[in-house]
């Protein structure tokens, strides 16, 4: 048996879910997205994440950037550890594919903000 | 000038949108940061947009669909502006990299956000040492320029900026030690500690909280102690945990000192301005939304409530607005920390309030009465004081008092 937190919706139900064989039952759901979430989660669970990454020759240091589509949540630190290892390349725009088929799961991290390129005197917003 | 509005994060940018898309030609954006869209830069993890864009965002995604909606629409900005003065007849005076300004607008809307409470203000005794953060410090910190914080990660607090942290440091690599959480239940929604710390294997421990620090140059360790059921810490309860990161995530502020000078009525339990349904201030012309108004736990509803109060700024600045010359007091009942608004104006088709709970109830129901009269009832599963509600509700006659009650 196992505890899961339906995050469906704010309600947010604590659920019982047992295993036997490929059969799952759940109960403490009060809505059929608790057995769907349930069995995502005790079959394939994933999920998004988000990060930061260096960026050089633009108007931030940092650019953020996350997963295009939610990724197996087994990947999750092995994901982090591939894209802390990238330095962008200003300008970057929002949607901006940074690194293709992370850990091999077949998801693109893309860019989250716009960086503009900036020279060094032109650094500070103000100038 | 007709429309300033002083903030140019979500709130500011939002009213900013709504005053030019109902056709108010001059709408200026004061905001004190060189850039727009405020708090929601360094939020850059998902779960914003849902009912606003109907999918779901990043901080960064949602602050530049705002700022690009604005930009289009042709709003003004003053950027790396501060507000330094305001009098009641609405002279706002700010300085700026082109000096010093002074502009009288029609109407003006406070937008100005909220601060976090910090360590002096909750008193944890202890060295000074470097290591200690307000959560949403680090989360600048970590997201927007890089740093690497500690290794050895203690989180006093469980309000969402503490539970998104607890997961950012651990995908930094950190060790999260534990969340500690002075009350019974979290103060962050479920969701989050379903995918921030059950998912990352970090404990959440309730009715515990820090009660010293350790160390004088840095961060040695933190003590930790069960309280009882006043918030008092439980002597032997007290245990040492070496860390060298203590991040706190201990309560919001609105940011007042604008309103306050010019004497605006402010509530003692939100902390921001005493508004009717017009999102009015007791200050004709100043309107007050978003976190500045009271804080929120969703960007889109400080993005509705935004959109209203530059609806009604717009229509006073034009004069629809017809003088309130009486109002029905809206009373936080049972089970009702507060409401927004906490006046109705009559003469509006529907009216929608705002609230929290003082506690957790489930299953449980909302009853909206007007003089003792239900006039909506609406059963709930759940209601956490986490978790902001908001009710719709028509008022068909004159009525005195309307009371908001969870039973």
């Amino acid at each position: 048996m196992t505890e899961i937190t339906c995050v469906s919706c704010p309600v947010g139900c604590l659920m019982a879910v047992t295993q036997q064989n490929s059969q799952i039952s759940v109960t403490g759901n009060e809505c059929p997205a608790g057995l769907e979430y349930a069995k995502e989660e005790l079959t394939a669970p994933t999920r998004n994440i988000a990060t930061s990454i260096k960026v050089t020759g633009g108007h931030m240091t940092m650019l953020s950037v996350k997963t295009a589509t939610p990724i197996p949540k087994s990947k999750i630190m092995a994901a982090v550890a591939e894209i802390h290892k990238i330095t962008a390349a200003a300008p970057v725009a929002i949607g901006d594919i940074i690194l293709e088929n992370v850990t091999g799961t077949g998801v693109n991290i893309v860019a989250t903000r716009e960086v503009k390129a900036v020279g060094f005197a032109h650094t500070h917003p103000l100038f | 000038m007709n429309l300033c509005i002083i903030g140019g994060g979500p709130a500011g940018l939002s009213a900013a949108i709504r005053a030019r898309e109902d056709g108010l030609e001059d709408v200026l954006v004061i905001e004190r940061a060189d850039s727009l869209g405020g708090i929601l830069n360094q939020c850059i993890h998902h779960g914003f947009g849902v009912h606003v864009f109907k999918e779901e965002l990043t901080g960064p995604e949602y602050s530049q669909r705002l700022i690009d909606r604005a930009l289009k629409l042709g709003v003004k900005f003053a950027l790396g502006a501060m507000v330094i003065d305001i009098e009641e007849d609405r002279t706002v005076t700010y300085v700026s990299p082109r000096g010093l300004t002074s502009l009288k607008p029609g109407a003006v809307v406070l937008a100005m956000g909220c601060r976090e409470r910090s360590r002096g203000a909750i008193g944890i005794p202890g060295g000074r040492g470097s290591g200690v953060y307000s959560a949403g410090t680090a989360q600048e910190m970590v997201n927007m320029k890089g740093f690497k914080l500690g290794q050895k990660v203690v989180i006093l607090g469980s309000g969402d900026i503490g539970l998104i942290m607890a997961r950012r440091m651990a995908l930094e690599g950190a060790d999260v030690l534990g969340v500690y959480e002075i009350a019974p239940h979290s103060g962050g929604l479920k969701r989050n500690i379903a995918q921030c710390l059950n998912d990352y294997g970090i404990p959440l421990f309730l009715s515990h909280t820090v009660t010293r620090t350790k160390g004088l140059k840095t961060l040695e360790g933190v003590y930790v102690a069960k309280v009882d059921e006043n918030y008092q810490p439980i002597p032997d309860t007290e245990h040492f945990i070496p860390c060298d990161t203590l991040l706190l995530s201990v309560g919001l502020i609105p940011e007042n000192e604008l309103a306050t000078k010019i004497n605006v009525e402010m509530s003692p339990i939100t902390g921001g301005a005493i508004v009717n349904n017009r999102l009015e201030t007791s200050i004709p012309g100043v309107f007050a939304a978003g976190n500045a108004l009271h804080v929120h736990d969703l960007v889109d509803h400080v993005t509705l409530e935004s959109y209203d109060a530059a609806a009604n700024a717009v229509k006073f600045i034009r004069g629809q607005l017809p003088p309130a010359t009486h109002s029905t007091i809206v009373t936080p009942g049972h089970g009702v920390r507060y409401t927004v608004p906490m006046a109705l104006i009559p003469g509006e088709p529907m009216y929608t309030i705002s609230f929290r709970s003082s506690g957790i109830y489930s299953p449980c129901e909302i009853k909206i009465s007007a003089d003792g009269e239900t006039i909506r009832s609406i059963k709930k599963r759940a209601i956490i004081p986490s978790e902001m509600e908001r009710v719709r509700f028509v008022l068909k006659n004159p009525a005195k008092e309307v009371k908001v009650e969870i039973l």
